[in-house]
């Protein structure tokens, strides 16, 4: 029988995915390109047109998509330096939320 | 597509792009704001023309301070902004409006008004905030978006290279999203991604037509 719980916002599986879709929709990537992201694939620093503006817009968009509160001093440059890093931050950010 | 500038008293006359062909229903489309407007400038002129083969006339007329236009940005707020937009409703006699994302913060009000995916002032304000800490942190000065806010209410401030007076930075924290007549058109019900998140301007053929078509049925 199915369960009456609430279903979680995202589990950390969904992270993955709900970053790879929000990735696809900043970068425009092709569905193939997004699902060869891997843990260190680059982001922030190396793709040219992820600038702060581009990042502005997908910190926001994560956050509407994963109920997920950013603050401004959480932002550095690791955390945005590849894919990883990236949900990694998402999934801690998730647990304490 | 003709081109042209229309009157916006007591201002210099601004630009607009039209699908003119004096039919009854005559669309002005008021462009998302800000850094999203470029990114979805395409986007904007193919939805005109798939209007334009459903049988609508659609007017596209620059926010003054932005695009072609001879005014200043600094000088603009969302209610000169809405003025202008009114002024060009009248002068294109426009019987509809579509408004793009934060394009519905500015809209006239006096028409029957659709809204793509329209967005509250804070967020908009909430977004050129973020990006300009990134740049401020990227190039080694620290500020924090409350900093910047208190600055831009009292003084006005350049944020992600767009000069927001005061008057138009309150405005942008207060602005909620007026009562209008038609249900929203949500990201979801066109498909794909919202073209406004893209890094650069980039365009979808099939989100264009579907928008055009969800509002063709809802003006017909």
């Amino acid at each position: 029988m199915a369960s009456k719980l609430p279903v979680p916002v995202a589990e950390s599986g969904d992270i993955d995915l709900v970053l790879r879709q929000v990735l696809q929709d900043v970068l425009g990537l092709s569905t193939e390109r997004v699902a060869e992201l891997d843990t260190d694939s680059g982001l922030f620093g190396h793709l040219p047109e992820l600038d702060s503006m581009a990042v502005a817009g997908l910190l926001t968009e994560l956050e509407d998509r994963l109920d997920i509160l950013i603050e401004d001093d959480d932002v550095d440059g690791e955390m945005l330096e590849t894919f990883g890093a990236l949900a990694a931050f998402l999934a801690a950010k998730r647990a304490d939320a | 597509m003709q081109a042209g500038n229309w009157p916006n008293l007591p201002h210099t006359d601004e630009y607009a792009i039209r699908f003119d062909s004096g039919r009854a229903t005559r669309l002005l489309i008021v462009p998302a704001l800000f850094d999203e407007a470029n990114k979805m400038r395409h986007f904007t002129v193919e939805i005109m023309r798939a209007l334009d083969e459903a049988g609508i006339d659609t007017m596209l007329p620059d926010l003054p301070g932005t695009n072609e236009s001879c005014e200043v940005l600094a000088d603009q707020s969302l209610s000169s902004w809405q003025s202008a937009m009114v002024g060009a409703a009248a002068y294109f006699e426009a019987t509809h409006v579509l408004a793009l994302r934060g394009g519905a913060l500015c809209a006239p009000s006096d028409l029957p008004c659709l809204r793509y995916a329209p967005v509250k002032g804070v967020r908009v304000l909430n977004a050129l905030l973020r990006a300009q800490t990134l740049a401020d942190r990227e190039a080694g000065r620290e500020s924090t978006r409350e900093q910047l806010s208190e600055q831009g209410k009292s003084a006005g401030l350049t944020l992600a290279g767009y000069t927001l007076s005061p008057a138009m930075f309150r405005q942008l924290e207060e602005a909620n999203l007026p009562g209008h007549s038609f249900c929203d058109i949500a990201q979801t019900d066109i498909g794909g991604g919202g073209l406004w998140l893209r890094a650069e301007p980039d365009h979808d053929p099939d989100q264009a037509r579907a928008l055009a078509r969800i509002v063709a049925e809802r003006l017909a």
